[in-house]
């Protein structure tokens, strides 16, 4: 282990750690401070490519940093993405949330630069949990709680998944190192490990906990996980799977699936959340592709998505944080009382639907043009038509149904009001961010891996094909806006079968399970319980007066050591125990780096 | 700002009118545009090619996104609670 690699993910989990000790007026300049020396590691890593901090663990050799251009770009973004969010939720009295976001950041950043397997499974859980409690934290929602063990279920079934395939791996191969595997000699590892990474991607159809949990999480939480989960797994995807054709059909599915059920969508988080999917899609079948352009694409599109994306949460959270309303059925009219978030919610929308000048253009027509050069033209044709649809939705759709469409309450009209400072602060610094990309864009494409695939956004052609297709989205918009305004519905998913499956299960362990346990219970009673109860009493007497007396009281020192710490660790909730374990988790895992 | 957005909503046809000359002229443009790289025969030959294509896709997915809601996937917003 080299003297000059520090992981950016230590100083994040152990920023979190020392969080809660740290008071006003010290706490918000802290807050800032934890982010922006993270992002400095990260930099400074990045100028200093390499494999760092290599230890043996039993048989194995975990890499904790490798890091090349492909995890340095991933890694950037990440890292500065912490510092937008943070100074977003920078408010928020409740320090839980802000540690869970930076153990989220923390498992992100040291899954891009894991070398292997293992340390890659590590913080890849580290991530599921930390962002389970970012849904947890919420209070205003009803549905929060429930909504967090689905997203940790399904997490934990991607965990797995994972899990399995390189276990299966290590054992056929004897290797745990993450890299690139051979589509060729396929076999089942490949294909458990491709499904594990993506479901944190949101491939369809392993896709649903996306929307579901992300309109439910904290303000501040939804724009730290629109940003982590699915575009980590699309490194990882890069890393392991680039190359795999069933990625293009995939990628192209979702990207449409996702925009289909955006145009249906009452809830502005789902929206938002149906949009991700649409736009982790086209990284997805740029993965698929393989080519050098078309991983060059995935990565700038993964770059531009984090910040137009985190924008577009920033300003949806501040619509749902001023007004107490999340559905465009209670919301409209909002320009009057809220202008600079309008103003922003319009650029990510511009963003998104690749405006010249903002960060889609120059990212996402790198995909289009990689699957046109690999003669994908269905691929092509596809991903143009959900371009069509993206502006259709974030910069139509959304800004109409949030600003100008009919106030529907007075009530909430009177309410609005644009969010405070530092909400506007973040959302100036990504709007900026995404503006500078899309119009001195070299300083983009001088980050990506693949430094000889050489593209040109602002070609005539390129130009033209953008402001036809855009324009006549408008007029389509225009002649069918009636259609698609705000309806009180929801729209079934696939997550119909967990959610109801678990009803089927309720009912079984409600009434045949429990009427078997009954009966099962009762028989033990009458028969069993009373002859075992005298026998156990007497040898408890024994035990106590007899044995523990002999040996100083020392099992009653241990007993009430025992309750002390379960009055401590165990107060029935789980959330706070799970805390508990993976603070453990992580301290354990601090100490054992260091030593 | 919020002045500027109230002076355009009261004219509504104006601003109509300046989106379709916005579109003529894009299309017009983009006859003059050099289409040799173009990857199939349509962008070559049609004139106006993506403008046609923007304007199928928008209407396809709406109609498609509205044909799969009545469908049967669109359910009161109440569904999932006990």
């Amino acid at each position: 282990m080299t003297t000059s690699f520090l992981h950016p993910s230590l100083l994040l989990i152990a920023g979190a750690l020392l969080l809660p000790f740290i008071r006003e007026p010290f706490r918000k300049p802290y807050l800032l401070l934890v982010p922006i020396f993270t992002f400095v590691d990260v930099v400074y890593l990045g100028f200093n490519q390499g494999i760092y901090g290599q230890v043996a663990f039993l048989d194995w050799q975990l890499t904790f940093g490798r890091i090349d251009a492909l995890s340095n770009v991933f890694a950037f973004i990440m890292a500065l993405m912490a510092i937008i969010a943070t100074l977003y939720s920078l408010q928020v009295e409740d320090f839980w949330q802000q540690m869970a976001a930076w153990f989220y950041v923390a498992g992100s950043i040291g899954a891009i630069y894991a070398g292997d397997y293992l340390c890659l499974f590590l913080f890849w859980e580290i991530m599921a949990f930390a962002s389970t409690f970012l849904i947890w934290c919420n209070k205003a929602e009803k549905d929060a709680t429930a909504a967090g063990f689905r997203y940790l279920l399904v997490h934990t079934f991607g965990g797995l998944l994972l899990l399995m395939g390189f276990v299966l791996r290590y054992q056929a191969t004897g290797s745990i190192a993450f890299e690139l595997l051979d589509y060729d000699t396929h076999s089942l590892s490949t294909w458990l490990i491709m499904s594990g990474l993506m479901l944190n991607a949101a491939v369809v159809p392993l896709h649903s906990w996306l929307p579901d949990a992300y309109s439910k999480a904290t303000i501040g939480g939804a724009v730290f996980m629109c940003a982590f989960t699915t575009k980590t797994a699309v490194y990882t995807l890069a890393r392991a799977c680039a190359g795999f054709d069933v990625l293009i059909v995939l990628g192209v599915a979702m990207a449409i699936y996702g925009i289909v059920y955006a145009i249906n969508e009452n809830d502005v988080r789902r929206l938002l959340g149906w949009e991700i999917i649409s736009q982790v899609g086209y990284m997805v079948a740029g993965v698929g592709i393989g080519t050098a352009l078309a991983i060059n694409g995935a990565a700038a599109h993964a770059f531009a998505h984090i910040l137009y994306k985190g924008l577009l949460f920033m300003g949806a959270g501040a619509v749902i944080q001023m007004t107490g309303k999340s559905r465009f059925t209670e919301l409209g009219g909002l320009y009057q009382k809220m202008p600079v978030t309008m103003l922003f919610i319009i650029i990510g929308g511009v963003s998104v639907s690749a405006f010249p000048f903002f960060s889609g253009f120059v990212s996402k027509s790198m995909i289009i043009a990689a699957s046109y050069e690999e003669h994908l033209l269905w691929a092509g044709f596809l991903l143009t038509m959900v371009s069509a649809g993206t502006f259709l939705v974030a910069g139509l759709r959304l800004p109409y149904l949030l600003f100008f469409s009919e106030p529907k309450s007075a009530e909430v009209t009177d309410r609005a009001a644009d969010p405070p400072w530092n909400m506007q602060a973040a959302m100036i610094v990504a709007g900026l961010l995404c503006f500078v990309l899309g119009t001195f864009y070299p300083l983009l494409y001088s980050m990506l891996p693949h430094q000889d695939a050489l593209y040109h956004p602002y070609s005539a052609y390129h130009l033209s094909e953008t402001l036809q297709i855009l324009a006549f989205t408008a007029l389509g918009f225009m002649l069918f806006r009636e259609r698609i305004l705000a309806r009180a519905t929801i729209s079934l998913d696939l997550d119909w079968f967990y959610r109801s499956g678990g009803q089927v299960f309720q009912w079984l362990a409600k009434y045949p399970i429990q009427w078997l346990d009954t009966i099962w219970g009762e028989a033990y009673r009458v028969v069993g319980l009373f002859s075992l109860m005298t026998t156990a009493r007497f040898w408890a007497w024994f035990d106590w007066h007899g044995i523990d007396g002999f040996l100083d009281g020392s099992a009653r020192g241990v007993r009430s050591f025992g309750r002390l710490l379960a009055r401590v660790l165990q107060r029935g909730q789980i959330q706070h125990t799970l805390a508990y374990t993976v603070t453990f988790v992580a301290l354990v895992l601090i100490a054992f780096i260091w030593m | 700002m919020i002045q500027f957005i109230d002076f355009l909503k009261k004219r509504g046809r104006e601003i109509r009118y300046l989106l379709y000359g916005t579109m003529a002229a894009i299309v017009v443009w983009s006859m003059t545009v050099d289409t040799s790289h173009a990857h199939t025969w349509a962008e070559k030959y049609i004139p106006g090619f993506w403008a046609l294509f923007g304007l199928v896709s928008c209407t396809v997915l709406i109609f498609f996104a509205r044909w799969l809601a009545s469908a049967g996937i669109e359910r009161e917003e109440d569904f999932y609670d006990d």
